[in-house]
């Protein structure tokens, strides 16, 4: 049950990525903060799920009223720095800029957000309401629970998030992209959290250390933040020795295991057409495996994944097949050397192909975590294992259980997940309120 | 949190931002949307007797992708009715007691004045500010800039207004006059109780060069006007300053031109101001900038530990000298940081044919006996990159950064001003000698001459 001694490992994969979009000095800042128009009624606002005031923000970069500027965008999404470099812009605040409408290149706006934290973000920016005596317990530590606590401590309440890892972050700790967010980095926003009065216990594991009941008993309200189960590894033929993986696990070896090494790899190839997928196919891309394939049972017009991170990582020398799924995995020595893919269609669009791969990275989707959900009495979930929960109020069927983040939405973005948690603050202290 | 509020010559105010008299002021509901969004105080729009405007009225001076870094018009004053105005006066007072509603006026005979400044009081308002700085359209009427520039007719009619009214007045100078001074006196020799500054500045803004008719254009001409916004801060921050540091002018003092953001804000009331007017920058974004004037206004002061926007206004006074008191003895040198540097060589170019010839580029040699630091290093870069180069590599830049000759370098800040990139360029202090020497010592002390002879030295 360690609180303090939170330490990401020096070396690991991680470590040696650049950032994709890296951070803007003051000078560029300046330069891109008087670009924005300062639209009234600005489109990016409504793309942002936290609603961001953006072009507020951005306006007071340029008249150098730094910690204004990160006030305005604590004061809509306290996780504003981990959303500022893992957004996908592209499809939120940047993609309903007017400049995109105009044909123009947009503001960037997540290079700006990210300028305005790591310049200004303080925790005395926001006020904090006289102590309610109320206590909250916040299960999981991932964006949704800590956006959640943060709000409800700035309200006055006290708040203790459990997490059953040893570091906090959720998947900002172990799934973002490391050219997008490192770990040391969501460290420092955990940091930033905990010093708005959060308490954050690591290694503790709801359902294990704890039970449900005794959670509701302790404290006035409970959230649950849990996020996603770990990789499924459905219709992979079966699996008799290495080289075959779940994809979350993977990465987050490749964040925070110093073991995960990439050398003699030579054939990847990642089943999958999501985010996921297109993120571990540049992941491995840039680490330098000489051949990196993906590989998704639909066509590529189908793909859940954003079209720009495909084109992303068609520019890094991914391949991709589509309508096929590995029928065999083929040995030797009890280690993965070949794949044999057949076709998803019918009639097969081709004859079975034997590709040869030492490294099969499966990113088909989480499961959930229908079981420790539901021994919350009276919360349900629905047939895909997402939390039922009243949209607005995100109270779940138990009136002192709330909820979000993924295990609710089902998997979308960690501005989603902050968005969520906020929300659910505030109906949390709208519950204890009224007493 | 330090107290933003003021008493400015007996009008309170909850901050020291104060919309000026314009378009923005035109309305009650306007002024009471400017309100909600924090503004503390309104100079409504120039009340008078009833006028028509033109169309179009406004021109503008964009720079590069940025517009309206300089606005003209050649509006005149309210043409709505007076008895809408005053209704709608009284109703923003009443439903915003704390905030300051003033009433800028602009009349002609003691009558006229008597009569409407009866009827400003009965609404309530803070007080007045007489327009004495419309440089067009009302100054061929013997009003506005016509008064501002005769010191004598404008303590005259200052007279008339006080002997006229309680309430706070507010004379409004016009900036088109040779010394500031003068018309700031003679408000204050008239009994006025404040004085605000800049009006606009007479300008012609630009010639449609198609047409050759100068904009903004009415039909087939145009007129000269009025300019502001940012462009003309400089301008009124002097004048501010000048009539603050007199030492025979005592009001307090509206600081009014080019103002847009808190830190503007904060320079006028650092030269003296005691409350700010805007009307440009709010003209172009709305009454939402208020915010972050207020915000940063207030992230200022605390940084600064000053506990009220009071303790600010002057503070940069002593700062603000004639030239004959500067230190000769002071000296700065360009230096340019090679990390940094982008090889744009645009300070070469300012210095060479704008400045004192002691940019070079790399390759060339430093004068026998001359400080340049950077010069051999340059040299011997440019050379082996240019090597490099030759001998086939495509991996390796030619060496761009250019040197500075210290000892030609008479630290005029020009290379520092265009350099792109921030913090590239640092003027370094290099004191001629330790102690402070100023051309006013020089002369009283016999060691420098005034051609001609200067009296006040
Ligand atoms: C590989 C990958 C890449 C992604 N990339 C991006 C991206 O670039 N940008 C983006 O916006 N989003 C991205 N996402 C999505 C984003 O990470 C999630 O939407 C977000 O993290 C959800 O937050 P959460 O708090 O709901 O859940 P999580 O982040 O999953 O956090 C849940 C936490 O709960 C803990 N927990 C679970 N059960 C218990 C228990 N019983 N007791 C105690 N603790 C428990 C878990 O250990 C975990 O730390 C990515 C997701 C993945 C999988
Ligand atoms: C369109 C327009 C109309 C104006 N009308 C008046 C007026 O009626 N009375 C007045 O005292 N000043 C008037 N002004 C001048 C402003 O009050 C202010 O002194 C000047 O614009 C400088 O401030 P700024 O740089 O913030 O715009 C007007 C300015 C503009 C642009
Ligand atoms: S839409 Fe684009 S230009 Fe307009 S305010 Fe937003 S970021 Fe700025
Ligand atoms: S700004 Fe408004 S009043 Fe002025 S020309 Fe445009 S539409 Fe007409
Ligand atoms: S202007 Fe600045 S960046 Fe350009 S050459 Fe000179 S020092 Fe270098």
């Amino acid at each position: 049950m360690a609180e303090r001694d939170w330490k990401v490992p020096a070396k690991r994969l991680e470590a040696g990525f650049e950032d994709k979009k890296p951070a803007f000095d003051a000078g560029e800042a300046l330069t891109e903060a008087s670009r924005c128009l300062y639209c009234y009624d600005a489109p990016c606002i409504p793309a942002c799920p936290t609603a961001i005031d953006i072009p507020t923000f951005i306006r007071k970069i340029g008249t150098d009223n730094l910690r204004g500027s990160a006030r305005t965008i604590l004061e809509s999404n306290l996780l504003g720095r981990s959303c500022s470099q893992v957004c996908p812009v592209e499809v939120l605040c940047e993609g309903a800029c007017v400049y995109t409408g105009w044909g123009r290149k947009p503001i960037e706006i997540g290079r700006l957000q990210r300028f305005a934290m790591e310049s200004a973000q303080s925790p005395d920016l926001l006020p904090r309401q006289p102590a309610t005596g109320h206590k909250i317990a916040l299960v999981g530590a991932g964006p949704a629970s800590l956006a959640c606590a943060g709000t409800l401590v700035q309200m006055g309440h006290e708040a203790v998030v459990f997490e059953r890892d040893a570091l906090p972050g959720g998947l900002n700790m172990t799934g973002v992209a490391p050219y997008k967010f490192r770990a040391e980095s969501t460290l420092a926003e955990v940091e930033f959290i905990r010093s708005l009065g959060v308490e954050i216990r690591t290694g503790v594991e709801i359902g294990r250390d704890f039970t449900a009941e005794q959670l509701l008993e302790d404290y006035d309200a409970v959230f649950l933040g849990v996020g996603l189960g770990s990789d499924s590894l459905r219709g992979i033929p079966a699996i008799e020795g290495t080289g075959v993986i779940g994809a979350v696990q993977w990465i987050r070896g490749m964040k925070l295991d110093p073991a995960t090494s990439v050398d003699g790899v030579g054939h990847a190839i990642v089943v999958g057409g999501g985010n996921t997928a297109l993120d571990v196919v540049q992941e491995l891309a840039t680490l330098g495996v000489p051949s990196v394939h993906m590989v998704y049972r639909r066509g590529l017009a189908d793909m859940s994944g954003y079209a720009h991170e495909f084109k992303n990582a068609r520019n890094v020398g991914v391949r991709a097949v589509e309508h096929a799924t590995p029928a065999k995995l083929e040995w030797r020595d009890g280690r993965l050397v070949g794949v044999s893919l057949e076709s998803t269609q019918s009639p097969a669009s081709f004859e079975s192909r034997d590709m040869p791969c030492d490294l099969l990275v499966v990113a088909t989707g989480q499961g959930r975590l229908r079981d420790l959900v539901e021994q919350f009495p009276q919360v349900e979930c629905d047939q895909s294992g997402r939390v039922v929960a009243e949209p607005e109020s995100l109270v779940t069927g138990n009136p002192r259980v709330f909820t979000g983040g993924d295990c609710y939405n089902g998997g979308k973005e960690v501005v989603n997940a902050a968005a969520e948690g906020q929300r659910a603050a505030r109906a949390i202290d709208e519950l204890l309120r009224q007493g | 949190m330090p107290d933003l509020s003021i008493d400015f010559a007996g009008i309170r105010s909850p901050n020291p931002f104060w919309l000026a008299s314009a378009p923005p002021t035109n309305s009650g509901d306007q002024i009471m949307r400017a309100f909600d969004a924090g503004w503390g105080g309104a100079v409504w729009k120039t009340l008078g007797t009833p006028i028509i405007n033109v169309s179009s009225r406004l021109g503008s001076v964009d720079l590069g992708d940025r517009r309206m870094m300089g606005l003209n018009n050649i509006e005149l004053i309210t043409d709505r009715p007076l008895d809408v105005n005053l209704r709608e006066i009284a109703e923003v007072k009443k439903k915003y007691p704390h905030h300051a509603v003033i009433v800028s006026l602009m009349f002609d005979t003691p009558e006229e004045w008597a009569d409407i400044l009866k009827r400003c009081e009965d609404t309530g308002c803070d007080g007045v500010e007489l327009n004495f700085g419309c440089p067009h359209g009302m100054c061929e009427r013997g009003m506005g800039s016509a008064v501002g520039q005769e010191p004598k007719v404008l303590t005259e009619l200052v007279k008339w207004v006080m002997d006229s009214t309680t309430l706070p007045v507010i004379a409004k100078l016009t900036p088109n006059v040779s010394e500031i001074v003068d018309p700031a006196l003679a408000a204050q020799a008239g009994g006025a109780h404040a004085v605000s500054l800049i009006n606009t500045i007479k300008s012609v803004v630009g010639v449609d060069l198609d047409r050759l008719v100068p904009v903004p254009r009415v039909n087939d001409a145009s007129s000269h006007g009025g300019y502001c916004g940012p462009a003309v801060k400089p301008i009124a921050l002097r004048m501010v300053a000048e009539l603050f540091r007199q030492p025979d002018f005592s009001l307090p003092i509206s600081g009014i031109g080019g103002i847009s953001s808190w830190r503007d804000a904060a320079e006028f009331i650092a030269l003296g101001a005691g409350s700010v007017q805007v009307c440009t920058a709010v003209m172009h974004h709305g009454y939402r900038i208020v915010e972050d004037m207020i915000e940063g206004l207030d992230e200022y002061l605390v940084s600064k530990n000053m506990s009220s926007v009071q303790e600010l206004v002057g503070a940069a006074n002593a700062g603000f000298r004639e030239w004959g008191e500067l230190d000769l003895n002071y000296h700065v040198v360009a230096k340019i940081d090679e990390a940094k540097c982008i090889g744009c060589n645009l300070c070469h170019v300012a210095c060479w044919d704008g400045a004192h010839q002691c940019i070079h580029m790399p390759g060339t040699a430093a004068i026998e006996g001359h400080v340049a630091p950077m010069a051999a290093t340059a040299k011997k870069r440019a050379f082996e990159a240019a090597s490099l180069i030759a001998s086939g590599r495509t991996d390796v830049e030619p060496y761009r950064v250019p040197w500075v000759d210290e000892t030609e370098c008479v630290g005029c800040n020009l290379c520092w001003l265009v350099c792109p990139v921030s913090g590239c360029i640092e003027m370094v202090e290099q004191r001629r000698a330790p102690e402070t020497d100023t051309w006013n010592d020089r002369v009283r002390e016999g060691r420098d001459f005034v051609p001609g002879g200067l009296k006040d030295i």
